[in-house]
């Protein structure tokens, strides 16, 4: 993790570092334990308690973004010459919600669903220059 | 309560027109659905007409003629056009109206449409990191179905390689050129399994539908399909749906499978009747996922059915016999009801090149944002 711990969080209540390592924060609606990501904001917020989501799950669909996203919203630094495909996909959290999450990895060839994932923290660098912390998942250690 | 049929049928041609406005269109093809059944705006009782990105659908009135008709504006999203028939159905079916049209038209810029985050009720961030484009929906959603059904992307192919080869045929369908298998499987991949030539593109165009009751067509002397069932539904829990930070585990119907449901029962038929179907193709993968919920096939089956060409014109079942949205593009307002024309088209025998025979019960499903899908179903 390194200095990526030192950035700030891309947006708050997002996750949380505990002493076990990082973890999504997620909405438990107090109606019916109906459990949503991310914890909702505004008005909405009021009628969920926040819940910390497992830090591992299983693939649950994948696909890789091949073309640079349209700014707004997409507020990468890079551009059109230097954009890098990313994989990105859903993760199932064992008895919580599946996730919509970047997965980093470096040969997306190598995903399938299924497969092992755990939370991790990455850096991401914003057009304005800053970067910030955002979640990812990434293959268990010893996942094929 | 009266029965509802459609008596004229009007498009402007799909496609990219410079020079010309949304409204243009929209305007074209009221004229083509009034000429169609010989009736004049003058005689329209009502109608319900939409447009996403090209203006409000009333726009038209001083062209067409402001003679107080009972104008309403919708607005439901890709299913627009397919709500405008249904409110149309509603109208006569009550017996408020005899006769009325329904109308939709866009015109949208080129390229994926770039949404707002906020607007859409989603957090800033979602947008920021590039996870908020309906491309990588449609892909995560078809790469699912793949993996749990067997599906080949060979197969994701053969239903672009069949839509450009009927939208050859089709005087209105803008991707009027063949184009061969390995082409379509080479060209760029744009979100994975997806490549370019298996998406379809936002467009230009209009079409309109005139409506009548049983009661009214005979004293016109008209004929035309008769609509025997129509519902729209929106998503429930459990569905899978674009700009989803979030999904349920316990997985539910999308509502495709409950409007399909829905519109079957109303008809009194089965999806095993069905002769010819216009289903949402926004992609390859939504035309393979729609055959199966809409009742038009098992989970999986599609991968022999696409490699025997049963959903080829001269198949059993002839899927999107105009090319569908991967021909036509998507004008949002226009899409829905272009569907129901083509059926109109085939149920009366007028499709030329691309009719199928003996065509008697056809099946139209438009699906799209926010999680809504409208269906319908045409009796000859």
């Amino acid at each position: 993790m390194g200095t990526a711990t030192k950035l700030r969080p891309i947006a708050p209540d997002l996750f949380d570092e505990g002493p076990g390592g990082p973890c999504l924060v997620g909405g438990r609606r107090k109606t019916d334990g109906r459990v949503v990501f991310p914890l909702p904001h505004g008005a909405a917020r009021e009628r969920y308690e926040p819940v910390r989501l497992a830090r591992e799950g299983k693939l649950w669909s994948y696909t890789v973004q091949r073309f640079r996203p349209k700014s707004p919203p997409y507020a990468g630094a890079d551009d059109e010459k230097s954009f890098r495909p990313f994989a990105l996909g859903y993760v199932e959290l064992p008895g919580q919600v599946i996730v919509e999450t970047r997965i980093a990895i470096d040969d997306p060839a190598r995903l399938t669903i299924g497969m092992p994932m755990r939370l991790t923290l990455v850096p991401f660098a914003l057009q304005d220059g800053e970067s910030v912390l955002n979640f990812a998942f990434e293959p268990s250690k010893g996942a094929p | 309560m009266t029965n509802v049929h459609i008596i004229g049928a009007g498009i402007h041609p799909f496609g990219r027109h410079d020079g010309k406005t949304g409204l243009d269109m929209g305007i074209f093809a009221v004229r083509e659905a009034l000429a169609d059944c010989g009736l004049t705006w003058e005689d329209m009782q009502f109608s319900f007409g939409g447009s996403h990105a090209a203006g409000n659908a009333d726009a038209m009135l001083p062209q067409l003629g402001l003679t107080g008709i009972q104008f309403i504006n919708v607005a439901n999203g890709c299913a627009t056009g397919g709500s405008s028939l249904l409110s149309g159905y509603w109208a006569i079916k009550s017996g408020e109206f005899d006769v009325g049209i329904v109308t939709g038209f866009d015109k949208h810029p080129r390229g994926a449409f770039n949404p707002d985050p906020e607007s859409s009720g989603h957090p800033k961030w979602y947008g920021e990191v590039g996870m908020m484009l309906t491309t990588q929906f449609f892909a995560l959603k078809i790469q699912r179905y793949m993996g749990l059904y067997g599906i080949s992307a060979t197969t994701l192919g053969r239903v672009a390689e069949k839509a450009f080869e009927n939208g050859a045929r089709a005087r209105h369908a803008w991707r009027k050129q063949p184009v061969d298998l390995d082409t379509i499987l080479n060209s760029q991949m744009l979100s994975d399994p997806l490549t370019k030539y298996m998406f379809c593109s936002p467009a230009e165009g209009g079409a309109a539908l005139v409506l009548a009751s049983d009661k009214k067509m005979h004293e016109l002397g008209q004929k035309g399909p008769r609509i025997l069932g129509a519902a729209v539904r929106t998503r429930g829990y459990g569905s899978f749906e674009v700009f989803s930070p979030s999904l349920d585990i316990e997985r539910g119907p999308s509502p495709t499978e409950v409007a399909s449901k829905a519109a079957y029962e109303m008809a009194g038929v089965g999806p095993s009747e069905v002769d010819v179907a216009q289903i949402q193709d926004t992609e390859s993968g939504a035309e393979i996922m729609h055959m199966a919920e809409n009742g038009l096939c098992a989970d999986g089956d599609q991968e022999r059915m696409l490699a025997d060409g049963i959903t080829r014109i001269g198949g059993q079942l002839p899927i999107n016999t105009d090319g569908g949205c991967l021909a036509c593009g998507e004008p949002i307002g226009a899409s829905g009801l272009r569907q129901i024309y083509e059926n109109v088209q085939q149920l009366r025998g007028r499709a030329g090149g691309r009719q199928v025979e003996g065509a008697r019960l056809a099946y139209t499903q438009v699906y799209g944002a926010p999680g809504l899908s409208a269906v319908s179903i045409l009796g000859a």
